[in-house]
């Protein structure tokens, strides 16, 4: 018990202490090369609904703890779950993801490699990816047969990111494949975003103009290594938005719209993010019997 | 012979981490000339304090007098270091020192912060101290 007390103490005492910016910018799909900064730890959750098809309407969520292991090396793990209609609400997973910054310096684009381990379900519906043919049909199976299949996955990509006169460019290229089956696997994600004034003002403010950041992305499957190209795969086009807090606290939103036939047509995309600067520290600290 | 050799390459890497220069003096020249293009005033470093207390202050301190091997901010050679080395450190960072990239901040942000690194730490700027933004 006094343990419990004493980590809910230093949370709460690094939660109280500093918050930070969270960090991909609006997007939701899209990478951009921003790395965590060392030994802060990000909360988000990535939440998405939508009324697929014929199939019942679904809310799934992805709970995401990201942690900068270093300058150049970023650590998350994802815990994911969905409800759907009058089917219940069910964990459908978990994946790890790393990231490694390639380059030391900045430059005019940037590349990051992305590995990432996924042990989930087929009723996942967290839709964090668009690969190979995956399309609304994916999103109508009922839970009890879709959570029988397990989908032990590898997932790669190739984030590229560039920052110009204010505005964020960013573009990823996907390759996932099965452990267990399955083909290679391809997609997309790109995005363009930028905050809505580029210089501070000098008072704290929840409203300012410098606290919101819009764009929009599009992502989509590009099929399999024997049937690469864009036939029978799904795209979705969405604007988004995010509204940073004073006290570090980000809201995002997104309306994605699919723009094939095995795109779903309307998804809605929303997140919470808060960022507690120096997490690392500050359990360091804890570990050695020090004041956090 | 083996453990001779890994032993001698240790010091090596030991003398090289310590012996590091400072992170100014490594800017390379053309960007160090770079002028600050913002206008200097009260309004541009009250902005540059609060987003330092947002964005630098849990590593840096929040009266910049660093922690551990983050180099405090406080000192001469930081105020009077010419903008654009500062600039140049805000865009590129130092990954492999643990000192991240604020590429993603705009560029008028960046300069703000450094208009007010450049301020004696005595300077009061209200208010600005408390994280958030």
């Amino acid at each position: 018990m006094q343990m419990i007390c004493k980590i809910a103490a230093v949370a709460a005492g690094a939660l109280l202490a500093a918050p930070s910016e969270a960090g991909e910018g609006p997007f939701f799909i899209t990478y951009t090369h921003q790395m965590e900064e060392p030994g802060n730890l990000e909360f988000t959750t990535r939440n998405v609904t939508g009324k697929p098809g014929n199939g019942d309407p679904f809310l799934a969520t992805a709970a995401e703890f990201e942690y900068g292991m270093t300058g150049w090396w970023t650590s998350e793990l994802y815990l994911d779950g969905q409800g759907t209609g009058s089917e219940g609400t069910l964990f459908t997973g978990y994946r790890w993801e790393n990231r490694f910054r390639l380059l030391w310096h900045e430059h005019w684009i940037n590349p990051v490699l992305y590995v990432e381990f996924e042990n989930t379900n087929a009723a996942d519906k967290t839709l964090l990816e668009v690969v190979g043919h995956d399309g609304v049909a994916d999103l109508t199976a009922l839970n009890a047969d879709a959570r029988q299949e397990k989908q032990r996955e590898i997932e790669t990509k190739l984030i590229l990111g560039s920052y110009y006169k204010g505005w964020t460019i960013a573009e990823n290229f996907i390759a996932e494949k099965n452990v267990g089956h399955a083909p290679y696997e391809f997609g997309y994600a790109a995005g363009i975003s930028r905050p809505l004034a580029s210089a501070a003002r000098p008072e704290r403010c929840n409203f300012c103009k410098e606290n919101f950041q819009a764009g929009v992305e599009a992502y989509g499957g590009l099929g399999t290594h024997a049937g690469f190209g864009l036939h029978d795969t799904s795209h979705y086009i969405a604007p988004t938005v995010s509204w940073m807090l004073a006290n570090g606290t980000t809201f995002q939103v997104s309306p994605s719209f699919g723009i094939t036939p095995t795109s779903a047509r309307f998804l809605l995309r929303f997140g919470v993010s808060y960022e507690v600067a120096q997490f690392g520290r500050a359990m360091r600290n804890w570990l050695q019997g020090g004041r956090t | 012979m083996r453990p001779r050799a890994f032993l001698l390459a240790g010091c090596l890497l030991a003398v090289a981490w310590t012996g590091e220069p400072d992170l100014l003096s490594r800017v390379p020249q053309a960007a160090a000339s770079l002028p600050n293009p913002l206008e200097k005033n009260e309004q541009v470093e009250r902005a540059g304090a609060k987003l330092y207390a947002h964005e630098c202050a849990a590593c840096h301190g929040s009266n910049r007098e660093g922690h551990g091997r983050v180099p405090q901010l406080n000192r001469a050679r930081v105020r009077e270091a010419p903008p654009g080395e500062l600039f140049w450190i805000l865009r590129n960072g130092s990954l492999h020192r643990g000192m991240p990239s604020f590429a993603h901040l705009p560029e008028s942000e960046r300069w703000q912060i450094i208009e007010f690194l450049r301020q004696s730490p005595t300077t009061n700027h209200a208010g600005a101290t408390q994280p958030g933004r």
